[in-house]
């Protein structure tokens, strides 16, 4: 099991480090950075001074470094836009973030469990039908959109909750029901799935036949083993709507990492932008190795490959 | 090849007196039978064949400003009026009309989008999976690092860099989701790599190349099939979402995502200006995520849950 964790921690580390390899690359091959930063009406001597300025003049594999080397200490450098360094920055608004995909994942796994299994139980009849029409919507709805005709009902009609800001938990709300529909469909189906193999298996209709209660047999026996990939899920979930954030946030006018990023990102502040492209890189590889671990220590088959 | 399918069908029909019923009609009735691949077929083909004949359906041009026609209601409201059946926007342009061109958008964006990235996916997929070994590793963490990257953050920002545009949207989801096909394509590659008739071709001194395009490929493309469903619609939400946030097709141009982020100002007094381009896109996706589900459960009956 220890080799098992020591391997995959270094699989992570060196995927961070491609990431970050990448996404330095991309932001310095798709256009001139120094250009973007002074804006379209500076002169020439002027992004020649920016250039120097910023470091931009040397090499791209000694900048890179450069960059890599302050991150490590986490040190990202200041920002062009606001006048702070990006780690504050970071920090101010990461539990933003945290809190609404903890949230957004805490309602997904509490409505898709549940209706995965009962859709499971009752296969093929009513219930079972709607749960998938809940989940086939869920996962057609673009999330901004739904996130919108949330503000227009719940804010604007219903006067039942906030449409934007984070100052009390009740401007979470919304945008956690936004973001949690979004990763709802995908747990749902496979809690069913899952459910239904499970319940088709050999050990199930041994506790069947020693004469268990369903209850029992169901939720002693049968959840357990369908929910395991489920958790795994779960974890990769919450780093893809720690990613996808940046909507959501920019909907609900949410003061977290995604709406930073898109600050920085319309006004070319790219110290800003790698960071948050990285730290949220770090975050979806960090909760995948967790989620390898834990599949790991519920089913021994996994560690052997 | 073909000789002793039709023997095996032959024999199998003799022995039990039943008429032969064509490949075709069965696929035909499965088709017919299965009710969502049904639904979805009939929605998605005529979002087709509307987004075709949109420049002889469209009763106005939707680009034409007209400002004293600005923010006229759909017809199922009391001041609507048939002239604009789904109403104008703030600029004065009929919405049907632009709804109309905007699936032109969605679809030219979702089907080349998937294309690009099923290209980049497959060969991904298939080399590592026939080959094995070191490749197999080397194209697993790439995989892996693609995976870890943020995919709105990343759009984002690069089309703020190089400049959104259709042709930019297109290249960059291209150049993003192939993640599905890569994994998808390697599993199944992995399951037919030691196949007789693969093993056959490499008697008979087949090239590497020829047995993976002639031989392989046509038996993965059904899986390939569901997946480029699924990235289609992935691609088409992407675009709203990139457009949404002013990063992605640009206006004038008739995007759905575009028409709610315009809209977005008005939504509080007059819904319908985010709601109509809203379903049309969630019914679009639908209908996409419709025909892949039921593809796939064409593919394989058993695996219905």
């Amino acid at each position: 099991m220890l080799v098992f964790i020591f391997r995959r921690l270094l699989v992570a580390f060196s995927v961070a480090i491609t990431v970050s390899i990448v996404s330095f690359m991309l932001l310095h091959l798709s256009g001139d950075l120094a250009i973007s930063i002074a804006g379209p009406e500076s002169t020439a001597e002027q992004v020649e001074q920016i250039r120097i300025d910023f470091g931009l003049d040397k090499p791209m594999v000694y900048q890179y470094f450069d960059w890599l080397w302050s991150a490590v200490q986490l040190d990202f450098g200041r920002s062009y836009y606001f006048q702070d360094t990006v780690m504050s920055l970071i920090s101010d608004r990461l539990p933003v973030t945290l809190t609404l995909g903890g949230l957004a994942l805490a309602l997904a796994t509490v409505i898709a469990i549940p209706l995965g299994v009962i859709a499971a139980i009752k296969q093929d009849t009513w219930i079972d039908r709607l749960a998938l029409t809940i989940a086939v919507i869920g996962q057609a709805m673009p999330s901004f959109w739904f996130g919108l005709t949330l503000i227009v009902i719940f804010a604007v009609n219903l006067h039942w909750l906030p449409a934007g800001g984070n100052e009390t938990w009740q401007h979470f709300v919304l945008p956690a029901i936004a973001l949690g529909y979004y990763a709802m469909p995908a747990m749902m189906r496979l809690t069913r799935t899952g459910m239904l193999e499970v319940l088709n298996s050999d050990y199930i209709r041994t506790a069947r036949s020693k004469g268990l209660n369903e209850s029992s047999v169901i939720f002693k026996h049968a959840l357990r083993n369908a929910v395991i990939p489920v958790v795994a899920l779960a974890a990769v979930e919450l780093g893809f709507m720690l990613g996808g954030s940046v909507v959501i946030e920019s909907v609900f006018s949410l003061k977290g990492l995604g709406q930073l990023a898109w600050d920085a990102i319309t006004r070319n502040d790219y110290p800003v932008v790698q960071a948050v492209v990285l730290i949220i890189a770090v975050f979806y590889i960090l909760l995948t190795f967790l989620a390898d671990v834990i599949n790991a220590m519920l089913d021994p088959r996994l560690r052997v490959r | 090849m073909s000789d002793s399918t039709s023997t095996v069908s032959t024999a199998a029909s003799a022995s039990t007196f039943l008429p032969e019923v064509p490949e075709w009609r069965r696929m035909m009735n499965r088709f017919l039978g299965h009710r969502g691949l049904l639904m979805g077929s009939i929605i998605l083909g005529l979002i087709v064949v509307l987004a075709i004949l949109a420049p002889w359906l469209a009763p106005h041009d939707p680009y034409l400003q007209n400002i004293s026609q600005r923010m006229i209601p759909p017809v199922w409201h009391e001041k609507g009026s048939w002239e604009h059946v789904f109403g104008t926007d703030k600029l004065g342009r009929d919405y049907l009309s632009r709804l109309l061109y905007g699936a032109r958008i969605s679809l030219t964006i979702g089907l080349s989008a998937a294309l690009i990235s099923g290209l980049i996916g497959t060969t991904l997929g298939v080399l590592a999976g026939y080959f094995g070994g070191r490749v197999d590793a080397v194209i697993s963490y790439i995989i892996t690092t693609r995976l870890a990257m943020p995919v709105v953050l990343v759009a984002l920002a690069m089309s703020a860099l190089v400049g959104g545009s259709l042709q930019m949207v297109i290249i960059l989801l291209g150049l993003l989701l192939w993640d599905r096909f890569a994994v998808v394509a390697r599993s199944t590659t992995q399951q037919l790599r030691d196949a007789e008739f693969i093993a056959s071709a490499k008697v008979l001194g087949a090239s590497t190349t020829y047995i993976l395009v002639r031989e392989l490929l046509p038996n993965i493309l059904s899986a390939l099939i569901v997946v480029m469903t699924l990235e289609m619609a992935h691609a088409i939400l992407l675009e709203a979402t990139l457009s949404f946030l002013g990063l992605g097709v640009q206006p004038p141009m008739p995007s759905w995502g575009l028409m709610i982020s315009e809209g977005k100002a008005y939504m509080f007094f007059k819904t319908w200006v985010i709601a109509i381009p809203g379903i049309a896109l969630m019914v679009l996706v639908l209908a996409i995520n419709l025909v892949g589900d039921g593809l796939r459960d064409m593919n394989a009956p058993e695996g219905r849950n």
